[in-house]
């Protein structure tokens, strides 16, 4: 037993309630099961799968969350009750769960017009069709539909700040092209 | 695979452990139901809702090697969040809202019986249905809440709810609210009762008046919805309510808070409140102030408030009787309100630190999650939502997090209708 943790248990003993072990990775992202699915797969269609990101693109996302870098619905509420350690722990757990490709309804002739522009414009962060996902740049591959347009509003919007390299990029895409784009990324398995 | 009561015997009789009584009238051969390799180690999980079917799942995944049966009298699940909608029109039946129990069985092992409990012994660890009766190494309670008829005067619980339905189980009671209000006339007046805190869901009642308002804004223009609070005030996302109804339905919600009903007269539509003259309405929603379900009651879990099953912060075992075990609505839980997410995340604490005793380890602390949406309108909903930690013993919200939303929102009706269809996947595969 960690040292820290013994003085934990005494002082628990001491307080008259029995010892536990701190939360385990496994303990933290049961809670966010509920809305992300077992293992990160999200049975959709907003809410995003987690599985397969890298553990910084996990941490970076729950730190600007927390700090509201990054806009969001309610995850700025929720990551302000976790510590740097326990993202840490949620990212790491995530990065070793399988990719989740569900299957959804996906427009054929968007997805082979993204095909064809992906590689010029988001493949240089983005590589191997937006499966790999290293430092902060999260997986697009299989990603729900709904869950990337929304935050592809945002980022077209301005309320969520795209990095500069993608903002340049963005800037040459049509409406119609990043509408492929998502339905391309979404299609990859 | 589920078992009917007449098969349970069958299965529960090929486990070792079992003690089986009065089975001689019911067939026990030539099953073809799997005799599953038991552990001998057998965990009971009783109640099939937002608690228990995520309890059972969740031992299975953790240690396959403890047979886990769940007892659940109905053969379907239909949840109460989000049932509200379906008041409201935005939801055309229930089904999305309602789910089985087969895949549990097919893809954890889960022995699902559907059958009534009887009976508890927590002495002998023994658990009774109507198809016999038998024996568990820990038990595991989530059985939801039961009302306090009682404390309203002139309420038959038989058959005051077919007049005035409580709608607070989902299901036939949440169809004949609908029905009542598709058969109300034009400038009817439809009245909500809210029990005093705590009861299951507390923004659920706000909700309901928010969504019938916006079904009588579009049908019905001229009704209106009066809201009898025991609370002194709105009991949960007040200022939001307050904002949504201001926006969308001005005129037709009435409020009035610290208005406790304390009688009804289904023959007369009325109900009566302490101060007040009766209150007539063409459709009278009339929730019961509340306490943890029968089962537990009847197993002599509930604490001295005569009401609720106090536990044990880290395993959810009750603090009156070993090696059972409450979550959910049933049970206290310290900051954790009584919401199915908080039942969810409970099972999952308790299935945790249930598989780390049986297996000789250390347990674990609790972190815990709440989530809650609320409908607004055809487009908006808010949300409460919370982490929860453990501080001297107790449950508390982790400071400076969680809260309410800033304001109405178009993204968080979206992402409401992906969390009820998250969490029912997680409780039905």
């Amino acid at each position: 037993m960690h040292h820290r943790y013994a003085l934990f248990a005494l002082a628990a003993l001491a307080c008259g309630f029995a010892s536990a072990a701190p939360p385990t990775p496994a303990m933290l992202t049961n809670s966010c099961a509920g809305c992300h699915g077992i293992g990160g797969a999200s049975a959709g269609p907003s809410m995003p799968n987690l599985a397969g990101h890298s553990k910084e693109a996990i941490v970076e996302a729950m730190k600007k969350f927390k700090s509201g870098e990054r806009p969001s619905t309610l995850m700025g509420r929720l990551a302000k009750g976790y510590t740097d350690a326990e993202f840490a722990a949620m990212g790491d757990y995530y990065s070793k769960q399988k990719p989740h490709t569900p299957k959804q309804s996906l427009d054929s002739a968007k997805v082979a017009r993204g095909a064809a522009i992906e590689g010029a414009s988001c493949a240089g962060c983005h590589p191997d069709s937006g499966r790999r996902s290293f430092g902060e740049v999260p997986a697009l591959a299989g990603q729900w539909l709904p869950y990337l347009q929304m935050q592809m509003q945002m980022f077209v919007a301005g309320t969520r700040k795209m990095p500069e390299p993608m903002a340049q990029q963005v800037k040459a895409l049509s409406a119609t092209d990043i509408d492929s784009l998502m339905h391309f990324y979404a299609s990859v398995k | 695979m589920t078992f009917d009561r007449r098969s349970f015997l069958k299965v529960l009789s090929a486990a070792s452990g079992a003690t089986l009584a009065g089975c001689g009238a019911l067939p026990m051969g030539g099953s073809s139901l799997p005799t599953a390799k038991s552990s001998g180690r057998r965990v009971v999980v009783v109640g099939g809702g937002y608690g228990g079917t995520i309890a059972a799942k969740y031992v299975r995944m953790l240690d396959p090697s403890i047979e886990v049966v769940l007892v659940e009298r109905e053969r379907q699940f239909v949840s109460c969040p989000y049932s509200n909608l379906y008041l409201g029109g935005l939801l055309p039946n229930l089904s999305s809202l309602t789910i089985g129990y087969d895949k549990l069985a097919a893809n954890h092992g889960v022995k699902v019986v559907h059958d009534t409990v009887t009976a508890i012994d927590a002495t002998k660890k023994t658990v009774t249905v109507g198809g016999g009766s038998f024996n568990y190494d820990r038990l595991v309670l989530s059985p939801g809440i039961d009302f306090r008829f009682e404390e309203i005067a002139g309420y038959d619980p038989a058959t005051t709810p077919q007049v005035m339905p409580h709608s607070w189980k989902a299901g036939p009671q949440t169809m004949l609210l609908r029905k009542q209000l598709e058969n109300m006339r034009d400038g009817g007046v439809v009245v909500i009762a809210v029990p005093q805190m705590p009861f299951r869901c507390p923004p659920g009642p706000y909700e309901r008046a928010t969504m019938i308002a916006m079904y009588l804004k579009q049908h019905k223009p001229r009704s209106k919805v009066i809201v009898l609070d025991a609370n002194p005030d709105i009991a949960s996302k007040g200022g939001l309510f307050r904002k949504g109804w201001a926006k969308h339905y001005a005129g037709l919600i009435e409020y009035q808070g610290a208005k406790r009903v304390t009688a009804v007269n289904a023959r007369n539509m009325t109900v009566s409140v302490e101060g007040l003259e009766d209150v007539k309405g063409d459709v009278i929603n009339v929730i019961p102030p509340q306490r943890a379900g029968d089962i537990a009651r009847n197993a002599g879990l509930i604490g001295p408030d005569k009401r609720w099953c106090p536990v044990d912060t880290t395993t959810f075992e009750s603090t009156l009787a070993k090696d059972v075990h409450v979550i959910g609505d049933a049970c206290i839980a310290g900051a954790m309100p009584k919401s199915g997410f908080s039942a969810n995340s409970e099972a999952k604490v308790c299935a945790t630190n249930i598989v780390a005793l049986m297996n000789g380890r250390e347990t674990i602390q609790l972190s815990g999650l709440n989530t809650c949406y609320s409908q607004i309108s055809p487009t908006e909903a808010v949300s409460v939502a919370a982490v929860y930690t453990i501080k001297d013993g107790a449950i508390v919200s982790v400071p400076n997090s969680g809260g309410v939303s800033p304001d109405l929102s178009e993204a968080e009706a979206v992402y409401a209708k992906s969390w009820i269809n998250n969490i029912l996947t997680e409780m039905s595969t």
